[in-house]
């Protein structure tokens, strides 16, 4: 401990020490970050489960009956899919009141998560949890997935699904590590600010090609380094810090002297 | 040229003095001239020379390594047609080439620094006019070829070459400004493809749309119904890009009014997805607030309120699309838009 303070002084201690702290955030983010989220298909949960787990976990903000608050809307119809996408990203139950509720690492397991599912759909008709089978982006057309995903989703989610802002706090998020699972049912329920894209709009078939055309965005761009494809905003900052420095780096080392 | 010595000696200034305002020359600061020179390492060490050789000579041997690091590469990694097949040749080729280019560049500076002569000189400055002789000379020439000429005493010869030369760049400009200006009508920026009847469709599949099949928090992009064929021509690309639509349905309760009145069908609206700013394409759609926002600038329409701007740099709500059901159920259009879509144009209200 000793030697270790009689070099707090030196000059690379600073160097050290933010190092040490990069390498402790990332180590604890990497332990902490949510893992994706798989779950089986609901059929044979046990809706009393679903009763209870309900009315100890959410009934505060959607009333013990699900029907809805001042702080929160009914959950009267909105099927299976709604609960399996809120609870199995971890949006649900919310941690907090904010601009909207973020994923986070499930707190229910697929289980309790199946059962909340089965008990809600109960209450009344409403889209259930997609098969394996709808949402296998293998058997889905990219191309035509694009041509969808351009028109229904990018002005939203980036042209490749980098995601991106809304206005006064909210934002659409990236859809990069999002299950094909989720994806579908997103697009069936329009959780909190997204709209509802329901099988007429975009038909089950056109549901899995836009999976189709995000599970190849995992192969990233051809072109090199990709810069989070957030546009002119990470393009900008890089060309500007990154490449200026570099020219009046090497400006000054051509005209400095010699020793 | 000169070697260290500085041409100028010592400057000299114009001060005035207050008072009495006389002017006197008074040496506000010396030149300093040419700072002294030092003679680097490798000058008086030969080591140091010889090692500034080497590194050189190193830097000249990776440019060597990496153009045939190039040659490889573009023979070895072919792109296979895979993302990651064209990513990797991409990235080797550029890395080899940089590696050729930076080394090359590096050890030329470095050969300039350390080893090239490291004197200081003076280039003096010179007057860059020619002689009064050149001058004048060239003068008598012109004078003399006008004369030759006989411009002066043959007008006609004068409004000929005139009017010949003054002529000539009409050749280019015409068909030059008729080509840049394109379509002058500007009436065809008043009216959409939209008219009585029209069915809505989802694009791009172009199925129709019934009004049942909507639920509400739902939104579509929506162009108008035309046969298959029609949308695979030119013109087409100029319809649909006036015309684009975007249908919501929201819980009707919700809907304060429209902007045209009567315009809505059952809680279902259209309004035009072209921005009333610069054009931009307004589809951010945020379900729980009714608001659309526009990418470019940010801009953002209350759609439960009429789509009247409540943030950004749009000044006019976007135009809305009065539609209604047909027997058979489908979503129709009840007219065109009464105002043009998009942004101003000097004669929007002409």
């Amino acid at each position: 401990m000793k030697a270790l303070a009689a070099r707090r002084h030196h000059r690379l201690a600073p160097v050290v020490l933010l190092l040490l702290a990069l390498l402790v955030t990332g180590g604890v983010y990497a332990a902490l970050a949510p893992s994706p989220a798989q779950a089986d298909t609901a059929s044979t949960a046990d809706i009393e489960t679903g009763k209870k787990l309900f009315q100890a976990n959410c009934a505060t903000c959607h009333g013990p009956n699900a029907e809805g608050t001042t702080e929160a809307p009914s959950l009267v119809g909105v099927g299976a899919a709604a609960v399996d996408f809120q609870v199995s990203t971890g949006r649900m139950p919310m941690q907090m009141n904010g601009p909207q509720a973020e994923a986070k690492p499930r707190q229910m397991d697929e289980e309790q998560t199946a059962a909340l599912a089965a008990y809600v759909a109960s209450l009344g008709a409403g889209p259930a949890i997609p098969t394996d089978e709808q949402v296998d982006g293998s058997k889905g057309d990219p191309a035509n997935g694009m041509a969808l995903f351009r028109t229904n989703c990018a002005m939203c989610h980036n042209a490749v699904g980098a995601g991106g802002a809304l206005s006064e706090g909210k934002f659409a998020p990236p859809l990069w590590d999002t299950s094909g699972r989720n994806v579908y049912q997103a697009m069936l329920t329009g959780p909190q600010s997204m709209p509802v894209f329901n099988d007429a709009n975009i038909t089950p078939d056109e549901k899995r090609d836009i999976i189709a055309f995000l599970d190849e965005q995992d192969q990233g761009s051809a072109g090199g380094l990709t810069l989070g494809s957030l546009g002119p905003v990470s393009e900008g900052l890089w060309a500007w810090i990154i490449g200026i420095g570099l020219i009046i780096g090497g400006a000054v080392w051509i005209g400095a002297k010699s020793s | 040229m000169s070697e260290n010595q500085n041409p100028q000696g010592p400057s000299r200034d114009v001060a005035r003095h207050d008072g009495d305002g006389t002017v006197a020359q008074t040496d506000r600061f010396v030149d300093p001239g040419v700072p002294e020179h030092h003679p680097r390492l490798a000058d008086v060490d030969p080591k140091a020379a010889k090692r500034n050789e080497r590194i050189i000579a190193l830097l000249f041997a990776i440019s060597c390594l990496g153009t045939i690091g190039s040659v490889v590469a573009y023979f070895a990694v072919r792109p296979d047609g895979t993302t990651p097949g064209v990513r990797m040749s991409t990235v080797l080729l550029g890395v080899a080439i940089a590696v050729s280019l930076f080394g090359i560049g590096f050890a030329a500076v470095h050969w300039a620094k350390t080893l090239m002569s490291a004197k200081e000189y003076t280039e003096e400055r010179h007057s860059s006019s020619s002689s009064e002789e050149v001058r004048g000379a060239v003068q008598q020439q012109f004078k003399d070829g006008l004369e030759d000429s006989g411009i002066a005493r043959r007008p006609v010869l004068k409004g000929a070459v005139v009017s010949a030369l003054a002529l000539f760049p009409l050749t280019i400009a015409v068909p030059l400004v008729s080509s840049v200006g394109g379509d002058w009508n500007v009436g065809s920026f008043r009216h959409t493809i939209w008219k009585k009847g029209t069915r809505l469709a989802y694009d791009p599949s172009g199925r129709l749309i019934k009004a049942s099949d909507l639920t509400v928090g739902s939104v579509a992009h929506v162009i108008p119904d035309v046969p298959a064929e029609e949308r695979e021509s030119h013109e087409w690309i100029t319809e649909k890009s006036k015309a684009v639509v975007l249908l919501v349905r929201m819980d009707p309760r919700d809907h304060k009014r429209d902007h045209r009145e009567g315009a809505s069908y059952d809680g279902i609206v259209a309004y035009s997805k072209i921005c009333t700013h610069v054009g931009c394409p307004v589809a951010l759609y945020e379900q729980q607030t009714h608001h659309l926002l526009c990418p470019c600038h940010q801009s953002t329409f209350d759609v439960a309120d009429g789509a009247k701007v409540v943030f950004g740099p749009a000044k006019r709500p976007l135009p809305q699309l009065p539609i209604t059901v047909d027997d058979e159920g489908y979503l129709v259009a009840e007219d065109d838009f009464n105002e043009p879509i998009g942004p101003s144009y000097w004669e929007r209200l002409k």
